[in-house]
């Protein structure tokens, strides 16, 4: 019942030019469709690079990437835009424009060098605008939205790239619980009703457990643990990988984490 | 819609363009006149193609090197054009091309200079650098220029100067047919380049994961849009403020997709210019202004309105 395989990661090994020493050592992962996966991992521990790397954005050591079965570095960037859709965590908006233009920018890599948007092109953005609830924000301009709006609005311009895998990096930093909860449930259902694969980098331990089928923790560039959330989220994992003391408890059927006070300042 | 605008635009300045000048025409006699067929029509068609030229220039530099404040002047061209023009008569170089010649050696040599500093962070263009390294390549050539005014003699280097500041009073069929040869590659490279160009300006990350290629666009769109000035500033001299203010105004009535700002920003350019250059030659007729004063004048009036209206949004 396996999903087909779209991403292959094996024992890919990183460094940037001028870097002290490997970004990523030796990372293995594979993403099929209908598959939501976490990257859980501190500040710095490799999380990003892997994304760079598994898109052929930064020069692999060792180790093999592979989408689709074809070397990552075979992919021409049109190409791989068509299969793969990417949320970055950072990017800007040098001149003003409105929600349904930057929507469109995600057909791009259909559309041929002299060919204008077509029918299905416009029917691809609009099915886009409405999974990710956006529908009536297409004629707000970009600065205006919340950041919770802008999230979505990233969201469906992915989505009209009518892609086979998700990429989100720290999609949810800074927006509030409410706008949180439901992008992850917006990620969760793209991938259940569509097939999907999603690859989300996150902070929030707790959601990725709660959402999330796979998991893979990072630390300084090394992959801690790979597996289902409820087998590799250890209180001894956890607590080596965040540098903190944490309990782990279940709740339903997923494990939470909770982190400890310092033992001095325990009430 | 909007190019039946623009195209009625430019038919009605090049008609007045070919109506006014010092010579006064009775209406009759315009359609044989050589003053109109081998003075004003050469002319008014080399302005609209020099101004068409410097606003899809900077357009595309503007998405470049993600600043709207670029100009592609800014780039160390104007500054390399004029130590060339000012070396070629400083040396004596015979012949009615040596000056536009020697300007359009000039701006590609800074051009050339301006992108190898732009390679130093690796294998790749830096588009702040490219900045930083433009103004630096001006500054270096304005001081050679310098040393050259001040060792040479002085009143055959005001030709070069008051060349420098841009006109078409030397514009015949010869350089019209030039550019028409020239331009068509590089304006075809940037039209290509339109779509890539829209997604550049979220970032260079975010445009490879949409599908551009980043490395090849940077270079091709630098080099296109260099030799597209160069050669604008051979024929014509540094004309400021058209691939300055020319995007802005497109970008605002006609939003920020390359494929319609391109073409909107060739349009508009080319009537401003040739515009300009009407009101050159005769508003103190029968002397000159240098076209680049009209643009200025014009020009900063309505930057200045930009600025405002980009630090309220």
């Amino acid at each position: 019942m396996d999903g087909e395989l779209i991403l292959a990661l094996s024992g890919v090994t990183c460094r940037y030019p001028d870097a002290p020493r490997d970004s990523l050592v030796g990372v293995s992962l594979e993403v099929r469709a209908g598959e939501f996966h976490a990257v859980l991992g501190p500040n710095g521990s490799g999380k990003t690079t892997l994304v760079r790397a598994a898109l052929g954005l930064v020069r692999r050591v060792a180790g093999r990437a592979e989408i689709l079965g074809r070397p990552a570095r075979d992919w021409s960037r049109r190409e791989l835009a068509r299969v793969v859709g990417v949320l970055p965590q950072r990017e800007d908006n040098l001149f003003p424009q409105r929600v349904r233009e930057t929507v469109l920018l995600g057909r791009y890599p259909h559309l041929s060098l002299l060919g204008g948007m077509g029918a299905n092109d416009r029917a691809a953005v609009e099915r886009a605008l409405v999974a990710c609830d956006a529908a009536d924000l297409a004629d707000r301009w970009l600065w205006s939205l919340s950041g919770g709006e802008y999230q979505r609005v990233r969201l469906a311009r992915a989505l009209a790239q009518e892609p086979r895998l998700l990429v989100l990096d720290e999609p949810t930093t800074s927006l509030d619980l409410r706008h949180e909860m439901e992008l992850f449930e917006l990620v969760r259902a793209l991938v259940d009703a569509h097939g999907l694969a999603a690859l989300m980098i996150t902070h929030h331990v707790n959601l990725a457990a709660r959402f999330a089928d796979q998991v893979l923790i990072l630390a300084e560039g090394r992959a801690v643990a790979r597996g289902r959330p409820a087998d590799v989220l250890t209180g001894e994992t956890a607590a080596a990988v965040f540098q903190w003391p944490v309990v782990i408890s279940a709740f339903e059927g997923r494990p939470q984490m909770i982190p400890l006070r310092k033992k001095e300042n325990r009430p | 819609m909007k190019y039946v605008v623009l195209a009625g635009a430019a038919l009605a300045t090049l008609a007045a363009a070919l109506l006014v000048g010092p010579a006064n025409l009775p209406l009759a006699d315009l359609l044989g006149s050589p003053i109109v067929w081998q003075l004003r029509l050469p002319r008014a068609v080399l302005a609209f193609l020099v101004g068409g030229a410097l606003g899809v220039a900077g357009t595309s530099l503007q998405a470049l090197v993600r600043n709207p404040l670029a100009d592609p002047f800014l780039l160390g061209l104007s500054g390399g054009a004029g130590l060339g023009a000012v070396a070629a008569i400083a040396l004596h170089v015979p012949g009615p091309w040596a000056l536009p010649l020697a300007a359009f050696v000039g701006a590609v040599g800074a051009m050339a200079l301006v992108y190898r500093l732009g390679l130093v962070g690796g294998g790749e263009l830096d588009p702040r650098i490219l900045l930083l390294g433009g103004v630096a390549v001006g500054a270096l050539a304005g001081a050679i220029t310098t040393a050259i005014v001040s060792l040479a003699e002085a009143t055959e280097l005001r030709n070069a100067f008051l060349w420098l500041w841009g006109g078409f009073s030397g514009a015949s069929w010869t350089t019209v047919f030039v550019i028409l040869a020239y331009a068509p590659l590089p304006l075809g490279v940037l039209v290509a380049a339109a779509r890539p160009l829209d997604l550049l300006a979220l970032g260079e990350e975010p445009a490879q994961y949409l599908g551009a290629d980043v490395r090849r666009l940077k270079q091709l769109v630098y080099l296109a849009a260099s030799l597209l000035t160069a050669a604008a500033v051979a024929v014509a001299g540094v004309i400021g403020f058209v691939g300055l203010v020319v995007p802005h105004v497109c970008r605002l009535v006609w939003g920020r997709l390359h494929r319609t700002l391109l073409p909107t920003a060739f349009l508009t350019g080319g009537i401003l210019l040739a515009a300009a250059d009407t009101l050159a030659r005769t508003v103190v007729a029968p002397r000159e202004l240098p076209v680049g004063i009209v643009t200025a004048l014009l020009g900063v009036p309505v930057f200045a309105f930009l600025l405002r209206r980009w630090t309220v949004s």
